[in-house]
């Protein structure tokens, strides 16, 4: 037990492992997938696998949102900086993904385009605000848990008469890319941790269709470690019962309906896309917002002519399978050779909430033995 | 981008807007998308917009975590 000393409250993580391990039933395995990049991290960081009992298992899920846009959404971004002049404005778990040919918007911004990373939507309103004379565009990206902020800035930018700002949007949805999880052959999933944050938003009420057509649990989980081992017990007293609802155990912020107001910015900004293509899931309906037409003078893709292309991914990176959670960062022969976080070749070496950084960062000498146990 | 920090608010601004502080760093935020916020309420920041009051506990428990991990100010883009 040689994280528990990390957590807040190493008793209870004690409690929490020992209760977990008691009523877990040997005869059986228990996979469940955290769909989420952020527990897939707090998962690695506080070492929760090594707490759980080996017949427990953590399938990581497609929850990072960096790691599922498709290369085509980022060469097309490059090209709004290289070949249209604007004002890139980005969150910075953007900068180092690689696009087709490797390029990057690092790479991109060296040589020469104009791309800036923000913190927030707001950071980039205040750019177009400064630079009258330039087209400043952002790069909306995530799950629920930032479209109401991108949703919010678009408001503004009309409210201020602002003409020299839009969105180029990436945004997705939850629930859409959990059922075609669910709908894929060749995955066993026993429950679901669900997503803290994008919960608080979307409300605990989202989930129920979902868990009522596919008969699996779902406990919606804090992101702190104590939080995730909580959950894990939630999900194993579910499967031991045979039960399969929706339990919040992260109550304490998540409602039922969520955050009514941010849904409501939701609502009046974006429309759902027929279909969105991700990384590793491919086309996915009803799974992505774009811009309202009305609100067309906001929309980067209407503003600006982004040609057609064909990008193209690398050939032996399994980000793919790995965000399906069909495949593991040990079963891809790049993972720690060619594909570092220093030279990534996939976006899920990338981002912090990536499988295979997270499994670089915590777990790099075991998975390195692994492959070579594997050859 | 996808934590979330919780922060405090010390100053409420017009349209809108806040002065938070989170772990000695304040930042200019939106508290527009969260009904009735109050000075010295705890609130969820997300990408520059709160999402919903916490409670001092919460707030303070998870702040001293995140701190512990140098999280708050990779979150809050000091320093850029």
């Amino acid at each position: 037990m040689k994280y528990v000393s990390e957590f807040r409250d190493p008793a209870l993580a004690q409690s929490l492992a020992t209760a977990i391990a008691r009523e877990v039933d040997p005869a059986r395995s228990y996979a469940f997938m955290e769909f989420c990049g952020g527990h897939t991290h707090a998962i690695f960081r506080y070492g929760v696998q090594d707490l759980v009992p080996s017949n427990v298992r953590f399938v990581h899920g497609p929850g990072c949102p960096v790691c599922v846009l498709p290369m085509r959404r980022l060469d097309d971004a490059l090209e709004l900086a290289e070949r249209h002049g604007v004002i890139l404005a980005t969150y910075g778990d953007m900068m180092r993904v690689p696009g087709s040919g490797r390029r990057s918007m690092l790479t991109a911004r060296g040589a020469g385009a104009d791309i800036r990373m923000v913190y927030s939507p707001l950071d980039a309103l205040a750019l177009a605000r400064d630079n009258p004379g330039r087209q400043v565009v952002f790069m909306g990206i995530g799950f629920e848990t930032t479209t109401p902020a991108t949703g919010m800035a678009i408001l503004t930018a009309r409210a201020q008469s602002l003409t020299n700002f839009s969105v180029f949007c990436n945004h997705v949805l939850t629930p859409p890319a959990m059922e075609h999880v669910l709908a894929a052959p060749g995955i066993a999933l026993d429950g679901f941790l669900g997503p803290s944050h994008v919960s608080t938003v979307i409300g605990a009420g989202a989930y129920r269709p979902l868990v009522a057509q596919y008969g699996r649990p779902m406990v919606i989980a804090g992101f702190e470690p104590l939080d995730v081992l909580q959950s894990v017990l939630m999900l194993v007293r579910q499967v031991n019962e045979g039960r399969r609802e929706v339990e919040n155990q992260y109550s304490r912020v998540v409602t039922e309906a969520g955050n009514t107001r941010a849904k409501e910015v939701i609502e009046e900004v974006f429309a759902l896309r027929e279909t969105f293509e991700w990384r590793g899931l491919g086309s996915v309906p009803r799974s992505a917002r774009a811009i309202r037409p009305e609100l067309a003078d906001f929309d980067a893709e209407a503003r600006f002519a982004i040609s057609e292309k064909q990008s193209r991914e690398v050939k032996s990176c399994e980000c793919p399978a790995i965000l399906r959670g069909v495949k593991q960062p040990k079963d891809c022969k790049l993972f720690g050779k060619a594909c570092t976080p220093e030279t990534p070749m996939g976006a899920c070496m990338v981002s912090s909430e990536g499988s295979c950084a997270a499994y670089y960062t915590y777990r790099r000498a075991e998975t390195m033995a692994e492959m070579e146990a594997a050859e | 981008m996808c934590l979330a920090i919780p922060a405090q608010v010390v100053e409420l601004l017009p349209d809108g807007m806040a002065t938070v502080s989170a772990g000695g760093i304040t930042r200019s935020v939106s508290v527009a998308l969260v009904d009735d916020v109050a000075l010295g309420d705890y609130v969820l920041l997300h990408v520059g917009y709160a999402l919903h009051k916490i409670s001092a506990e919460e707030a303070e428990a998870t702040l001293k975590m995140m701190a512990e991990a140098g999280l708050i100010e990779e979150e809050l883009g000091a320093g850029q």
